[in-house]
């Protein structure tokens, strides 16, 4: 019960920040910085406990939020209903790709080169399909009402993506004391001693993929309301992919917190970079990249294993 | 169906496109088949070896042809100082750890040409650029055919190498097994470097044979990274005749997808093809093991 104390604490930290500040610039900046963290969450189920590294959660991110968009401009369908619709679209995809690779037995690189080829086929198809708006993109139609799920100020969007990220956070920490997530890190630490020990590997993976899906695509359908503007670049670029796996890996691979702290952590850094030299495309990224590495090389737990050896 | 005069012609410009294609491959073969990692920094370390290519040019005057002999050798040190002293030290032997190395070089290499350079796409105007050779129905432009011929000229090249030189030899110890070829007094981390630094050098030639033709920005080399990805999977993860007829094959299959689906649509032909070979045949058409 503890960890969900710590867990209902946080929430209830970030949830005050509206109430002390109504600055524009902020709120932005936590939502981007929360969405980042709850498309990690998604790419930590799979990747940080199932040790399977995919470099494709574009796929789920950008059909997710191609769902919701298309649903409400072309089918006059509600925004709350295009999430769920969303989400279950996004949690398909998953679901497919994951049987398609897990059933030919891919692991490791191909599992990640499998990922990275479904989102560059989408985004290709995307890119040019008439229904997506092809290279003018697809704009949500503002209505600025809560039945619309959207806003005219920040601080309930901001809301909204918290509450998103407490579920996400949620999950995380039921699977760490699930029988399931035991399978999980069982699979990611020994596949093949797994399979001996009984556990059905296919089903196990399949299952986190999906639910690895589910919880990007919500950040999909998120980032639809948010902006009201989708092209292939941003739904299904590789970006979001690179994003996804930063945040976790940066935070800590495979603990609750992680992807919270790593989406934190990277988009601060983004923010300093830019105040301190100005926006100039691409600095930003060559600073996350270099971060990637040396935690890569020198702290493989991320800031959640350095926390912990400290205390 | 199309008729000859338009198929010929299509089938042929593929091989040319193919042959360069199995070029870029061919060094990403050749580190997956030794390191068994995929590198995904390939496409952004192809980008660095067309901007050099292309500065070469631009402040020295230097033919692109010409500047393949100085390149060459300065991208195989490249590539060895990459993996001795940043891969390797900081995968600390992990393959999940190496994936998200190299992806991490990738975004900063990438980024780092896009601060210094802009998006600002850059072509070069050679005398020789627009010529045209005659080849039955088809017109053939004469960078192409050489860049062919250059391709062929360094598959063979690299496979007398790793067939009868002593590093050649030492490569494919390691590739085979590697805690064998330790104890038999192989320095590993010198081979690995080796290896990756052939492969980068592979893409310095590559680099300056697609200047002719080709344009230049800090994301030209992503456009070939998923077509080399997919010609190693298709070729067999390590083979070095597999790339090169899978490079032949891409090329074909891109231009023809091109012809009839449209040119923005060819290259679902590719990954298609790609997806399909993962999920049915792994291990490639000259591949070992999966």
């Amino acid at each position: 019960m503890r960890s969900y104390g710590i867990i209902a604490l946080v929430v209830a930290l970030l949830a005050c920040v509206p109430l002390v500040t109504s600055s524009n610039v902020v709120l932005n900046f936590l939502v981007v910085a929360l969405l980042i963290a709850l498309v990690g969450q998604g790419w930590n189920v799979l990747g940080g406990y199932g040790g399977q590294y995919s470099f494709g959660h574009a796929a789920f991110f950008g059909t997710a939020a191609y769902t919701t968009g298309i649903l409400q401009l072309h089918y006059g369908v509600n925004a709350w209903a295009g999430l769920v619709i969303g989400i279950a679209a996004g949690a398909l995809v998953g679901a497919i790709t994951g049987a398609l690779s897990f059933r030919s037995g891919l692991r490791g690189s191909y599992f990640a080169l499998v990922t990275l080829a479904f989102a560059e086929v989408l985004r290709i198809i995307a890119s040019v399909a008439p229904i997506t708006g092809a290279g003018v993109g697809t704009l949500v139609k503002l209505d600025l009402r809560w039945e619309a799920f959207q806003f005219q100020s920040r601080a309930p969007f901001y809301w909204i993506i918290l509450a998103f990220v407490a579920v996400s956070l949620v999950i995380a920490q039921r699977l760490e004391r699930s029988r399931f997530g035991a399978y999980l890190v069982a699979i990611r630490e020994n596949e093949d001693a797994a399979k001996a020990a009984g556990i059905d590997v296919f089903r196990v993976k399949l299952a986190a993929m999906t639910l690895s899906a589910a919880i990007t695509a919500a950040g999909g359908c998120f980032y639809a309301q948010y902006f009201l503007f989708l092209d292939a670049g941003i739904a299904y670029g590789p970006w979001i992919s690179v994003d996804a796996l930063l945040a976790p890996i940066i935070g800590g691979i495979g603990t609750v917190f992680g992807p919270l702290l790593g989406a934190l952590v990277v988009k601060t850094l983004g923010e300093v970079t830019k105040h301190l030299i100005g926006d100039a495309p691409g600095l930003d990224l060559v600073i996350f990249g270099c971060v990637l590495i040396l935690v890569v090389a020198f702290a493989p737990r991320g800031i959640a294993g350095l926390l912990r050896r400290r205390t | 169906m199309l008729s000859p005069i338009i198929l010929v012609p299509a089938v042929l410009n593929g091989l040319l496109t193919g042959a360069v294609y199995a070029l870029v491959a061919l060094g990403l073969t050749l580190i997956y088949g030794v390191l068994h990692i995929i590198n995904f920094a390939h496409g952004a370390l192809l980008t660095v070896a067309m901007f050099a290519a292309f500065f070469a040019y631009k402040l020295l005057g230097l033919d692109p042809y010409l500047a393949a002999l100085g390149l060459t050798p300065l991208f195989f040190c490249l590539g060895y100082a990459l993996q001795r002293f940043v891969i390797g030290p900081a995968a600390h032997g992990e393959d999940r750890n190496i994936l998200l190395v190299t992806l991490g070089l990738a975004v900063v290499i990438e980024n780092a040409l896009l601060y210094a350079f802009r998006a600002d796409t850059r072509t070069v105007n050679l005398s020789y650029g627009f010529n045209v050779i005659e080849v039955g129905p088809a017109f053939l432009s004469v960078p192409r055919v050489i860049g062919f011929c250059i391709v062929i000229a360094v598959a063979i090249a690299l496979y007398l190498l790793m067939l009868f030189t002593d590093t050649g030899k030492a490569i494919r110890a390691v590739a085979k097994e590697k805690y064998g070829a330790e104890l038999s007094g192989i320095d590993v981390a010198h081979i690995y470097a080796v290896t990756f630094g052939l492969g980068t050098a592979c893409l310095a030639v590559a680099a300056c044979l697609l200047l002719p033709t080709y344009y230049v920005n800090p994301h030209a080399g992503n456009a070939f990274v998923l077509i080399a990805f997919t010609i190693v999977v298709l070729g067999g993860m390590g083979s070095v005749a597999g790339a090169l007829l899978g490079g032949l094959i891409i090329g074909v299959v891109e231009s023809l997808c091109g012809l009839y689906l449209g040119e923005s649509l060819g290259q679902i032909g590719i990954f298609v093809i790609f997806i399909l070979v993962l999920l049915f045949r792994p291990t490639g058409l000259f591949g070992e093991r999966a």
